[in-house]
Parts: structure tokens; sequence; C-alpha cells
């Protein structure tokens, strides 16, 4: 395999899983041409006449769908680690004795090492997907027979609309329904939210199934996915665990040293004048994060300003916002609490979006590059502030990207980061794999002091004279290293265990297996 | 033979535990379990055979399950569980970082200091960025019995070794005995000032004293170590005034409620009704002795507005500070001591008045209609003091 430097300096192999790889050009350097892909026209006389596509099965719709060996087969997180629905598509899978199949969620969870078995067996060749946990493990150890692709949630939208990955079957795991396929995530018992991450595979997969526990007489209203791109539906008994969708950090967090940096944060921005009358910003899901927005929330209430829209994760902090009046707009990506699903289905200024709308960098523009701060975490970030999400210092896949390379387009993109975590630094000379390119991360504000990119000059002099801790990254690197001493580079063999694509399509970087 | 020294679980972090088994023969083994081996599996493995010779041991075997654990932690499990099985008076000391060599004064602002468990080395590391006026490494109450002997290792390693960025370093020892055994693991490694619990007598401060006293002649020591003795019984605090004065060390006297309400039959209220006496009684003895009056920690962490209160009634009633159990409870402590704004405005009048009677040769000052006396003059010159110091005031402010 011959391997070519990208514009970052990683090396990149010509080739990944036979299919041949651009290599990262630089931030809006790589141009596609020709057309988005296309599927095939379908007709009206194939369906009937009724609107009633019910199937008596998930495994007849998947037999009915022609599931057969090397498919792609698509799922959504929306319901995180609650989620049912790709466990059984696979098993059903290796009962029918279908090989090869490369699985394509929008992220995996915990609740899905269910398939390393038949990632072992040869049901499922490879994962097209963030692979945490167990997966990432599994993957990292090289024991993957393909290579996993990782992309961003608005990556994803272009790879399919791109044609770059083709579906052959999507399953689309609804809290509410019609026979029709009409589908809905904000109301039913296993109510999620929004079902945003599945209008790519709702509009360009070959088949489309709608599972779900609640069927409601036509039309399902709202409609988030539309009965019109859909081929079969199927009543299961329990199409995700609700209660499991809180599975990230979802409450503020209580550690001192956490809100200390919420804190410089926040001071942060008030200082360089981001928090204004009308502004936005993009708060993660994070302890830390929601902090943030708490001090943003007094900081407005305190001057009785509104923000214009809140770009989310939504859960009960920002909905107690709108519902205060300090924004006027949650435009929300993804519910990470059940009071956000209720205001979703009950709040007019809560609105459901997706990656298209938000995120798409194959698109007439989105949202990400008008928000006025996005707040993100990092794995590590190095003197470059070039940052990683993905992997964790020892080298194993830890993250998916989420929404996080598509954010950075914002105006200001804020790291807050603790300086090491369980002795390990977060600042380091090189990110062990790249994931956003520094020029995109204006800062990073540590519990030890803050640093602003030196590309940032406009900050820089708005920092002036400032009280915070204001440092060069290079010296909170020194400081990360003088309290935990310098730590030694995990082993690594010459297998490419992993791809990770910038926004465009193109690869940023690989991660390679790691040797114990 | 066998000895544990440590902590290890799910949730401990930045701390390892550490058991060793001394063979008739062989060869020195170590088994590492550690989440960041990859990255520092060799540096904690020289680390260990470094110490296992300085003690001049050859034949242990060593099981280190560690949580992130820094090198003065490591350092401080290995040699405390070492001492379990050898006796010997070697002590292997990590570098004193150059940062910790610092002294402080007398009268140094003493707002909020802030207790750390002394066997729990995560929140060691990060306690100073949250800028109390100073830090309690606890080897009293929040360390168990068993683990009194490892803390003293752990306690006298990061007195070394973690930078607490500026703010105080202080100790509290154990009681009686026990704290003066205590003295030599904290007296060599740049204490700043000892927290003396359940302090009664005069003669135990002496005690204190002439123990320090040794150390310094034998470990030829220079830099000044203040106490603050704990007033926590009925006793105590009718010996209040004779504690505060029982040697030039004392800088300041504290009071310890829980125990001292649990002395006097009764419980300890919000309102503090019962305990008015001694505390009135204890800043009166600190402010005729010429040292600060140190109040309680309030120990409900998530009532915010309770401490505001509670900080309120302490200023009014003449105490200096009060201890805190958790870092925010810092930044209400100290904004509740600093002196107002109001209080600031009130202080530049009456100094100003005062220097404009000065320049016209007057005797007596006056502002408006109201006389002010000589006392007046004096606090508002301190709360102006405070108020420079604290950055509330430009140092320059007479001139503008």
């Amino acid at each position: 395999m011959k391997f070519v430097k990208n514009a970052v300096g990683r090396l990149i192999p010509e080739e990944i899983n036979g299919k041949p790889v651009i290599p990262f050009k630089g931030v809006g350097k790589h141009r596609p041409e020709g057309r988005k892909y296309a599927p095939q026209i379908s007709t009206c006389a194939d369906y009937p006449d009724d609107g009633n596509k019910l199937q008596p099965s998930l495994k007849e719709a998947l037999i009915k769908s022609r599931l057969k060996n090397g498919m792609t087969i698509s799922t959504h997180h929306h319901f995180r680690n609650g989620d049912v629905i790709a466990n059984q598509i696979f098993d059903i899978a290796k009962e029918l004795g279908v090989k090869d199949l490369v699985w394509f969620p929008s992220a995996s969870f915990p609740c899905h090492q269910h398939l390393i078995q038949y990632l072992e067996d040869g049901t499922i060749h490879h994962i097209e997907g963030s692979m945490n946990g167990p997966l990432g493990r599994f993957a990292t150890k090289g024991k993957m027979k393909g290579v996993g692709v990782l992309r961003s949630h608005g990556g994803r939208y272009q790879a399919v609309q791109d044609g770059d990955v083709h579906i052959d079957i999507a399953v689309i795991a609804a809290p509410t329904a019609d026979t029709f396929g009409n589908a809905t995530g904000d109301r039913g018992p296993a109510a999620c939210g929004l079902l945003g991450f599945a209008l790519a595979d709702s509009q360009y997969a070959d088949k489309v199934i709608v599972a779900t526990d609640n069927i409601v007489p036509f039309p399902c209203i709202p409609w988030q996915i539309h009965g019109n791109y859909v081929d079969y539906t199927v009543k299961v008994d329990v199409v995700g665990l609700p209660e499991k969708i809180v599975s990230g950090t979802t409450n503020i967090t209580k550690s001192p040293d956490r809100l200390l940096i919420a804190e410089m944060t926040a001071k942060f921005c008030d200082e360089v004048g981001i928090v204004k009358d009308g502004f936005s910003y993009q708060a993660g899901a994070g302890g830390t994060a929601l902090s943030i927005g708490i001090y943003f929330a007094e900081m407005l209430k305190e001057r009785n300003i509104k923000a214009r829209f809140i770009r989310a994760g939504s859960n009960k902090y920002p909905v107690q916002m709108l519902e205060d009046g300090l924004v006027d707009y949650i435009l929300d990506g993804q519910t990470f609490d059940l009071e956000g699903v209720r205001s979703m289905r009950e709040n007019s200024g809560h609105i459901n979006t997706s990656p298209f709308t938000s995120y798409n960098y194959h698109g007439k523009g989105n949202f990400a590059s008008m928000v006025d701060v996005a707040i993100l975490g990092a794995t590590e970030v190095d003197v470059n502030f070039n940052a990683n999400v993905v992997t964790h210092s020892d080298g194993y896949l830890l993250h998916g990207i989420g929404g996080w390379q598509n954010c950075l387009a914002s105006k200001c993109t804020i790291l807050p980061i603790p300086l090491f975590r369980d002795r390990i630094p977060v600042i380091v000379d090189e990110v062990t794999t790249l994931c956003g390119p520094g020029e995109l991360i204006d800062v990073i504000v540590t519990e030890r002091g803050m640093a602003i990119n030196p590309r940032r000059k406009d900050l820089i002099e708005k920092m002036k004279g400032s009280g915070l801790p204001i440092k060069t990254i290079e010296q909170l690197k020194d400081e990360a290293e003088k309290i935990c001493g310098k730590p030694s580079k995990p082993k690594f063999g010459e297998k490419v265990i992993a791809a990770i694509k910038w926004v465009d399509g193109t690869v940023i970087d690989v991660v390679r297996e790691v040797i114990d | 033979m066998k000895a544990i020294a440590g902590n290890t679980g799910p949730k401990v972090r930045s701390d390892c535990e550490i058991s060793i088994e001394l063979k008739k023969s062989g060869s020195n083994e170590i088994i590492l379990n550690s989440k960041v081996k990859p990255l520092y599996g060799d540096s904690i493995i020289s680390l260990c055979k470094e110490i296992l010779a300085y003690f001049e041991i050859s034949n242990a075997k060593l099981i280190i399950d560690d949580s992130g654990a820094l090198p003065f932690v490591i350092a401080a499990r290995l040699e405390a569980a070492i001492k379990k099985l050898v006796k010997t008076e070697k002590e292997y000391l990590p570098e004193i970082i150059k940062e910790n060599k610092y002294s402080t004064k007398p009268d140094e602002f003493r707002f909020s200091r802030l207790y750390l468990p002394g066997n729990f080395p995560k929140m060691m590391l990060n306690a100073g960025i949250h800028k109390p006026n100073g830090i309690i490494l606890d080897l009293e109450d929040s360390v168990a019995p068993a683990k009194k002997d490892e803390a003293s290792y752990l306690v006298r390693n990061a007195l070394r070794q973690v930078d607490f960025y500026g703010a105080e370093r202080m100790v509290r020892i154990n009681q009686g005995d026990h704290g003066i055994e205590d003295l030599k693991f904290i007296v060599p490694h740049y204490v700043n000032l000892i927290l003396i619990p359940k302090c009664e007598t005069a003669d135990y401060i002496k005690q204190i004293d002439n123990e320090i006293d040794k150390i310094r002649k034998d470990k030829n020591i220079d830099y000044p170590i203040y106490y603050m003795p704990i007033i926590e019984s009925a006793l105590g605090v009718e010996n209040a005034f004779e504690i505060a004065t029982a040697s030039k060390n004392v800088v300041s006297l504290a009071i310890g409620l829980e125990d001292y309400t649990a002395d006097l039959g009764t419980k300890r209220t919000k309102e503090g009704t019962e305990s008015l006496y001694a505390r009135t009684r204890l800043v009166n003895a600190c402010k005729a002795a010429g040292i600060q009056a140190i109040d309680s920690v309030f120990s409900d962490v998530a009532d915010m507005e309770g401490l505001k209160e509670n900080v309120c009634i302490s200023k009014s009633l003449g105490f200096d500070g009060m201890g805190c159990i958790h870092p925010r409870q810092i930044e209400v402590i100290k904004d509740g001591f600093a002196p107002k704004e109001d209080e600031i405005e009130k202080a530049k009048k009456i100094v100003v008045a005062f220097i404009e009677a000065e320049k016209k040769g007057l005797g007596v000052v006056s502002l408006g209609t109201k006389m002010i006396d000589p006392p007046v003059v004096k606090r508002a010159q301190k709360t102006i003091d405070l108020a420079v110091q604290l950055g509330k005031l430009d140092m320059d402010w007479l001139k503008s």
C-alpha cells in the first residue's frame, strides 16, 4: 500500500477498503465536481394504494429489501445507548447467513458491543461510524476485517449525498409512525425528540424501513421523516429505551475544577464582546459546556438581553432558557434528555434540524458557520492548536466525531479542557489523531490558564489588559508536562484500522492498530 | 511478610495501591496494572526500582494498582508500605520544587483556608488554582485511623512537590502526642502554618515549640512556621487568651464548633446562639493578643446563601476569616470578608478628611457635621489597606 502526505502532514493510504482516497488538501481547498448521487426512480405502481406498507416483522422487511452479502446497512443513534434495532438487524443477518455487511450507523454506543461477535464471525465486514468502548478496543487491536471510517455528522450527510457511501438498506427506528412510513421522534411511548440523522438515509438509500412501537392512523404529524421515501413499515414491541438516551453527561458539572474552566470561558466570551443581544452559541452536552450555558443565562438575565439562537444538543438547561425568554430559538440536532423531547413537542421556538441544514459542507452554506461561538471538547490539543476527539493518548478509539468538525466553522471556537486527565496531559506536542486543523481552533481554556491561537490577532488585541490568565499554548504544554511528566508514545503497528474523514470527504488522518 | 498502602477502586483517581511482599530470596519483581501504562509504565517501574534500591530491598514482589498517580504519590505509597515491613530511619524525599520555598507573614490574609483530606491526592493537585488564602493538608479527622501512617508520607511529599500557587501551606496535625509525632513529617518541608486541633492548654503549644526547635536545629531550618490552634472545647475557650499568647508563633486562633457544641452537650444550629459566647470570647482573646480570629467551617456546601449570611455574621462579630471545605466556598468567603463598596467609599472620605485636617493643623477631624474619633480613622485606614491589597481599590486612589 502506498501512502501520501496530506496537507496537515499525515500519511494517508491511497486506498481504503478498496476505494481510492482523496487526502485532505486544506480547509476549503477540495472542490468536488459532478452531480449529487441520485437514488433509483420508484413508481407508485409498486406500492399499495391504501398506503399500508406494514410488514409482519423486521426480518420479513429485511428479506423483502433483499438483504444480501456485502450490503451497507444504516441505523441511527436517536436513542443513543438505548438503541435496540441495530443489534436485532444483525441478529437477523446472522440467522439468514448473510456475510460481509457494512454497518453505517450515525454513531455507535456501548449497547452495540453485542455486535463484536458478528465482526468476529464475518457477518459484519467493517463499521463506517463512530467506534467507542469495546467496539473501539476491538477495532484498535486490528481485529476488524475492513478499515473503519469515521465521519462527522455533516460528513455523513455529505458522503451519502455525494455517493461516497451507497446505502442499500436504511432502518429508521421511530417512536411514532403511520403505516405509510411518515414518522416522528417527538411523541410516543419511546419519544426521543427528532430523527434528523436519518434524513439522508431516507432520501438516498435504496430501501428504507421504518420500525416503530407506536403506530398511529395516517397522517403521522409532524412527519419528520416523509413516508414517500419509505419502502416498508414494521411494528416492533420496543423500538428503543428512551430512559437511556440520557447516556451522555447531561447535568451541569459539580467538579470545582470544571466549574472554574466554565466560568473562565464565559468571562472570556463576555470580555471579547461575544455575549450581547442577539448572539448565538453552540454548547455540547458535557458538564462543562452546560455550565457555560448557565453562566451565559445569568449574564443575559442580568442585562435584560436575549440570545437569538442556541445550536444544541438540547436538554433541560437550554429548554429552561427558552422558556424563561432568554433565547428566541433552539436549533436542535439531538435531544439529550426527556425535557428536551417535551420542549420540542411543546415549544414553537424549539426547532428540529438535521445534519443537512446544520452541517453539510457540500451544500449552499450551513448553520454552523453562522454561530458566534462554539464550545467543544477534545481529548488532546497540540501546540499548533490541532485537536483530537476520536482517540485517547494511548491510541485507542474512544469517541466519534459527532458534529465536532462541523462546529469548528463557527466564528469563534473554544475548547474548554482540563490541562491533564488522570496524569495524561491534554495539551501535547503532537496529537495522536488529527481531527481538526489548528487554523479553525481559536481558544483553549484550561483550569491553569487559557491560550489564544496566534492567528486570532483580533481576540488577542481585545484581551489585552484582561485579568484572565492568558498564556501561550507552549506554556500550558510545559505546565502539563511538569506536573505529569513527559509521556511515552504508545506502540503502533503498520496496519491502518480507521480513517478520519474531514467535512469535505477527504481523509485528514488515519488510526493505526495499537500493539500492547 | 506483606504490606499494603494507598487506595484503589473504580472511583479512585490520581492514586495507587501498592502491595509489597518480601521474599526470602530472588530479585525484585514488579507487576503494574495501570490505565496510563502505555504512556508512563516505564517511568513508574523505574521509580519503584529506584526506591527499592534506596531502601536496600532486593527481593520484593510489588503489585501496583495505579489510577494515574503522580510520582510523588507513588513514592509516598511505596515508602509507607516498605516501612510497615522494614525498620529504617531513611526517608525517600522527592525533590522540593522551587515554587514551594516561600514564607508567609504573621498577619497574612487568612479569609479562606481550604481543607483537603490528607490521604486523598486527587484534590491536592488542583487545590491551588481556586486561590484560597491557605490550603490545609489534614492529617486529623479526615483520615481514617488505619490510614494515618500512609497519609503522613503523602502529605510530606505533597508539601515538597505540589504547587499550591502561592496559597499559605498549612497542615492540620493530629491531637495530643500523635500531633507531636507528626511534626517531623512536615516541619522540614516548608510548611508555613500548623493547625493544632483540640487545643486546650498553653502548655501544649510550648511542647510543640520545643519539638519544632529540636527539628529546626537538627535540620538547620530557619524559615518561620506559624501556629493556628483550634479551640474545640469548653476548656479551650476558657484558656483562649493564654493559648493565644503561649508562643510568638501563634498568629491566630480558630474555633471548631462541631466538637465544641458536642462538648457543651448541645447541637450546632444555623443561628449559632449556643456558640455565641465561645465565638465572642475567642474573638476577644485574639484581639487582646493582637492575632487573627478564624471562624468555623460552614458545612452545607450546597447552601451558598446560607454561607453568605454566615460570613456576614462572622465578620460582624470580629472574625478575620473562616475555613472552607469546598472550593466553591472560597469566592463567597473572600467577598464576604472583603470590604464592601460603600464601606470603601466611606473609608475614603474619612481618610481624606483626616489628611485635610492634618494639613490645616486641626486637632479635630470632622466629616460634615460629625466629629470623627481617632479609632474611626484607624479603622478606615485598615479598610483602605485591605481594599488596596485585594485589588478593589487603586493604590494611587488619593491622587485621582
